[in-house]
């Protein structure tokens, strides 16, 4: 195996001088440098677009406007929407993916630790693109995180800021899903075959290749807002031919497999640290990449299903109906055996298996919720309205997001070779989990009543749920600065933890390697049987 | 292996180059979002961008070329290699689709709708059919034909992917006069394809008025085969920097990959370029 390096125990000559302070991080090749940094840009991304959702909460806790201005509001969603998802949840899973991937297959790096680099190093200029857009003359895109037109082509020049931002996240992405895929194919440790990688890694090359055939599909749909914007094309306008539903079929033809590109590798935390806690193997391995590679197929042919409003002919109704619900089959199969490796497990309930079990249960509801909207009558009338909101945010934060806590809390020992404050972890999850469900358990009486979402003001009867709701936003954005003071805490002055620092976790970062992770790890790839 | 050297999997040192790019794809952002709302800086941010740009591919690709001639890489690194240019071109072939689909459907379905009885309080008098600019536009134009000057390019396009073979057959055998020649004429092929697509766009603005505002035809036409243009041109830069190599020796009949690599992706271009003729000048 030609991957069979030398013994050099730290006498890489390549690696024998980097730089140190702020250059180190400019110019870093190394795939933990650039792991932390894209979890460190997600976590302040994650705060900055939490102030926004603040702001769009606080205007609706009560009705009438008190707080901002209704263009502003609209800033606020649109904004809020695209920093969540480009900013915050996926560079968070790409930053997983650069810590863990190469440890978990034995490798030395990721296969093209340069272009790793540029993929982080593309976020900051695409995120300062889209805040700068709040100060230039009109403001920021206020169009909704899904860009339609004919809103798109007659907003102002934040519109442009946020499509070029557009643009440079998606290289990120690409960037990244191709340096991903080929660690995964070509950088596996001797005798790991494809069906023994960890589950995390396998949920990562479906994702990426998600990811390569969804983000070259919105640059497309971006470039032709652009064009339609500045010269003259008609694509979204019928006076030439156009339509602007034309858009919706592009955006959603990226938009859906987004979904699951923010919601797959989450399926991949949650599928390492539910069997480390219940201390048995996962349930059903074999099917748990099947139905992750049936959800990623499957997720290509369901897009209009955001789109039963716009005027679709009925057979192109039930089609997407029928195959949206199909995707609950691979679902249940996933969430049947989280449960099944579960079931007669020796199972203890630290913070990383609380945010697991929290997923598992929240996630499922917004699963149901999604399997309810994929019903053509029922979506008619709930399109568009608060229920949607409610269901998506299951997805995205008591999903994705939960995932996400859990692989911090689950990893963060390996990362720093420091346990973090059990007790304040249990207490960052309790509060989450509380605070989550009054935000948006409600929304969904909300959106069954008629609410509209992404508007400023509301009609009286949905005054009281409405603050439910803002108080309960409010108290998971405070929740989240308990998060940032368990993980500094754990950084600065935390115990020191063991080499495999959770009994049942039986992947190679824990068996191999000290805690921390010394910074070149698996030079000499180990055998795996 | 047998080189002691090459055991290991580079991995490269820090890098100034990545950062390099990213400065430049900032520049690039602010510049092209101020450029089409007509701000002057936007153009000096333009200019800026593409100067540090150009300047770290120069960087980037130079340093690449050197670890490679240095023997850096060994074979797995050469697959890595394989697997990443593999899926920059899907990636690629993505992005053509969200256009293409946008021809289909505005073809098959957008434009016959607009034709139909709830349209016709707007547009009482539009008949649709293909090519067209839509029911607003009343400005005529002349679609292109195909059998002109596309399918002339259509053969330089294939010629072009059967001596860059000829030239790699020739890289296998180590006949470096053939390579170079079969390279050449490759070159050659491109830059006339350029040449024509460029008089033939001339030609569309002013004889037959058929421009990129010339709705659903116009747009799809000149969106389609302008960024095909630009790959082909981008394409072509690549050849000749492979060309260069060529000349410069830095290709062995085993070790060859950034010669395949650009290969591939001009096999692409050409691939991407009968889907135009047929669906964009011919049908």
């Amino acid at each position: 195996m030609s991957t069979a390096v030398h013994d050099h125990p730290h006498g890489h000559d390549d690696h024998a001088h980097h730089p140190s302070g702020l250059a180190r991080y400019l110019t870093t090749t190394n795939h933990k440098d650039i792991g932390t940094m894209y979890l460190w840009f997600s976590f302040a991304m994650f705060l900055t677009g939490g102030v926004m959702a603040l702001v769009i909460r606080a205007e609706l806790f009560q009705p009438g406007l008190q707080v901002v201005n209704p263009d502003f509001f609209n800033q606020m969603t649109t904004l809020h929407g695209l920093i969540m998802v480009f900013g915050a949840i996926m560079p968070a899973f790409v930053g997983f993916a650069n810590w863990q991937i190469p440890m978990m297959i034995g490798a030395p790096d990721m296969a093209f630790p340069r272009l790793n680099n540029w993929s982080f190093w593309l976020l900051p200029p695409a995120a300062l693109l889209l805040v700068t857009s709040l100060f230039v003359p009109g403001g920021a895109a206020a169009a909704g995180w899904t860009l339609y037109p004919p809103l798109t082509v007659q907003m102002g020049m934040g519109m442009d800021l946020a499509i070029f931002a557009v643009h440079i996240l998606g290289m990120s992405s690409i960037l990244g899903s191709i340096n991903i895929i080929t660690t995964l194919l070509n950088m596996r440790a001797p005798g790991m075959t494809l069906m023994k990688m960890p589950l995390f890694c396998w949920t990562w090359l479906i994702t990426a290749y998600l990811l390569l055939a969804a983000m070259p599909v919105l640059a497309g749909a971006v470039t032709m807002i652009l064009t339609d914007r500045h010269f003259g094309t008609h694509f979204f306008n019928p006076a030439g031919g156009g339509d602007p539903v034309l858009f919706q079929h592009i955006f959603w033809f990226f938009g859906h497999p987004e979904v699951y590109i923010i919601a797959i590798p989450a399926f991949g935390v949650i599928s390492q640290v539910i069997p480390a806690f219940s201390r048995k193997p996962l349930f059903g391995y074999t099917s748990m990449v099947y139905a992750t590679a049936s959800i990623a197929i499957l997720s290509f042919i369901v897009w209009a299903h955001h789109m039963y409003t716009t005027g679709m002919p009925v057979q192109a109704q039930l089609f997407f109906m029928y195959a949206t619900s199909l995707i609950a089959v691979p679902t249940g199969v996933k969430v049947f055996n989280w449960v099944a490796t579960m079931w007669k497990g020796s199972l203890s309930f630290e913070t990383p298996m609380l945010f697991a079990i929290g997923f598992l249960f929240l996630f499922t509801i917004g699963g149901f919720t999604g399997l309810v909207l994929a019903i053509v009558p029922i979506d008619i009338q709930l399109h568009d309205t608060y229920y949607v909101v409610a269901h998506f945010h299951y997805v995205m934060v008591a999903g994705a997001l939960f995932a996400a806590f859990a692989g911090v809390y689950f990893w963060i020992p390996k990362w720093t070779g420091r346990m973090y404050d059990e007790t304040l972890g249990k207490w960052h999850f309790w509060l989450s989990f509380i605070f989550f469900n009054m935000a948006f358990f409600v929304q969904h009486f909300l959106g069954l009543a008629g609410m509209p979402r992404r508007i400023p003001d509301y009609a009286l009867q949905f005054a009281d749920f409405n603050m439910v709701s803002s108080i309960g936003a409010f108290g998971f954005g405070l929740a989240q600065l308990l998060f940032l003071y368990v993980v500094v805490k754990c950084i600065r002055s935390g115990e020191q933890a063991p080499a495999k620092a959770w009994e049942g976790a039986d992947t190679l970062e824990w068996t191999h390697l000290p805690s921390p992770a010394p910074y070149h790890s698996f030079e000499t790839p180990p055998m795996v049987k | 292996m047998s080189n002691a050297s090459t055991d290991r999997y580079y991995l490269p040192q820090p890098s100034t180059w990545p950062i390099t790019g990213s400065i430049a794809l900032g520049l690039l952002g602010f510049g092209a979002a101020f450029s089409v709302n007509r701000l002057a800086a936007g153009y000096v941010l333009l200019a800026l961008g593409f100067a540090v740009l150009i300047y770290m591919m120069f960087g980037w690709f130079g340093t690449v070329v050197r670890e490679s001639v240095a023997g850096k890489y060994n074979d797995r690194v050469d697959v890595s290699f394989r697997w990443g240019m593999s899926w920059f071109i899907f990636s690629e072939v993505m992005f053509f689709g969200a256009f293409f689909g946008a021809l289909y459907y505005m073809r098959v379905l957008s434009v016959p709708w607009l034709g139909e009885v709830d349209q016709k309080l707007i547009w009482p008098d539009f008949a649709p059919g293909w090519p067209i600019a839509g029911p607003g536009i009343s400005e005529k134009f002349t679609p292109m034909g195909a059998f002109g000057i596309p399918a002339l390019n259509t053969l330089l396009l294939l010629s072009s992917g059967v001596t860059i073979t000829l030239a790699h057959w020739a890289l296998k055998k180590g006949n470096r006069g053939a390579l170079i020649g079969w390279m050449f004429a490759t070159v050659a092929l491109g830059i006339t394809f350029l040449g024509f697509q460029a008089y033939e766009y001339g030609h569309a603005y002013s004889d037959l008025n058929l421009k990129l505002t010339s709705g659903a035809y116009g747009a799809t036409f000149y969106m389609l085969t302008g960024f095909h243009g630009f790959h082909v041109t981008i394409g072509t830069i690549m050849l000749i920097v492979i060309l260069a190599r060529c000349i410069a020796g830095h290709f062995t009949p085993e070790h060859h990959f950034a010669f395949e690599g650009v290969s591939w992706y001009w096999h692409f271009v050409d691939v991407v370029w009968l889907f135009l003729f047929i669906f964009v000048y011919w049908l």
